[in-house]
């Protein structure tokens, strides 16, 4: 049996909030962060930095970006492919999510490294 | 005054990034290289250098599923979350551009480094691919910056923090903020050796660097919380499974 007391601290042990308060104000930080800077840049394009800027910096080094293989940057079908892309991939996170947390109540499979540990 | 509190630490640093980011408005960089910017020989060695960190991914996935099919569903779900993270376009004001995430902090720590290059691969490829993000031809280079590089930072500065006792939302926090700003630190490398031409290599270097800042420095804290967000999540949620996937040594999540 093993002892309670040498068990590591997953939170701050000293102050065990105090971590989580911090974590608490980034996050609010964060998400006031564009309403507090906005007007700072307000008139600028929010384009794709990948595109915007790479290719800005690699054009003045006599470098340009080539058409890709499949060119989906046609009007809106670019919009339309990263909708598809970004439902299939939250499909696929939310079941594989569900799986996950279906099988918390099932018993470690026979050999597996949590029953190892056991 | 000693300051212990943590949370008070996490504040400090937060403000000072708000401030820094503030007042370094300037233009930026992203992490995926388009199609024909590299020069060939640069991307034929990014491919070569990729390679075998995408071959050691295969061999180990293969591994890990035969010793336990529970594992697959993590890796689905990690493959699903760095595929939907590195194109999910965040503006950042400070920049008056947008750009994303990498997930590779995350996927490093819960499935290892070996299996997030690999997730990370077949993720910049379909990108490449379908979504006009990154290109073919410097799919190595993507690889190594975001797969390999930002997969190993998160995953060695996870464990170096855990193996000193730092409590776990710190640890996820930390790697996946270093996740993010070694990637775009490898894309620096990356760009400036490709497109240098006869110039120097690090005055080059150090522009694109410094011209990444505006952009990554909140990107990356952004990065980081999501990442401790998902390591205590799974905490609560999956304690056992963060034992199975050695990212908790079982003592860890006792009681």
């Amino acid at each position: 049996m093993r002892n309670a007391k040498k068990t590591t601290p997953l939170l701050s042990s000293p102050y065990p909030r105090g971590g989580w308060v911090g974590l608490m104000f980034l996050f609010i930080l964060i998400t006031l962060y564009p309403l507090l800077v906005t007007a700072v840049d307000a008139s600028e394009k929010w384009s794709g930095v990948d595109e915007s800027v790479i290719e800005k910096y690699a054009k003045e080094h006599g470098r340009e970006a080539r058409e890709p293989l499949i060119n989906t940057d046609q009007g809106d079908l670019l919009l339309f492919v990263f909708l598809l892309a970004g439902t299939v991939g939250g499909f696929a996170a939310g079941y594989y999510w569900r799986t996950l947390m279906e099988n918390r109540s099932q018993k470690p499979e026979p050999g597996s490294r949590t029953e190892e540990h056991r | 005054m000693r300051i212990q509190n943590s949370g008070f630490k996490i504040i400090i640093l937060s403000l000072s990034t708000l401030c820094a980011s503030l007042f370094t408005a300037s233009s930026a960089y992203a992490m995926h290289i388009s199609e024909g910017i590299l020069p060939f020989n640069w991307a034929l060695l990014w491919s070569l250098a990729a390679m075998p960190f995408v071959a050691w991914g295969l061999y180990k996935l293969k591994k890990e599923s035969s010793v336990d099919l529970s594992f697959k569903p993590l890796v689905g779900l990690m493959a699903a979350v760095v595929f939907i993270i590195s194109c999910m376009p965040i503006p950042v004001p400070t920049a008056g551009t947008c750009s994303h995430p990498c997930g590779t902090g995350i996927a490093g720590i819960l499935v290892g480094p070996a299996i997030s290059i690999l997730i990370t691969a077949v993720a910049l490829l379909i990108q490449a691919l379908f979504l006009a993000h990154g290109g073919l031809s410097t799919w190595g280079a993507d690889i190594v910056s975001m797969g390999v590089m930002g997969s190993f930072a998160g995953y060695l500065t996870f464990k170096t923090l855990r193996s000193v006792k730092i409590n776990l939302a710190v640890s996820g926090f930390m790697a996946g903020l270093l996740a993010d700003w070694a990637t775009y630190l490898m894309t620096s490398v990356e760009l400036a050796s490709g497109i240098r031409g006869d110039e120097a290599f690090m005055p080059l270097f150090l522009k694109i660097l410094i011209a990444f800042i505006p952009t990554q420095l909140p990107l990356g804290i952004l990065e980081g919380a999501m990442t401790a967000g998902m390591v205590m999540l799974l905490y609560r949620k999956r304690p056992d499974l963060l034992v199975k996937m050695r990212v908790l040594k079982p003592e860890e999540v006792a009681g």
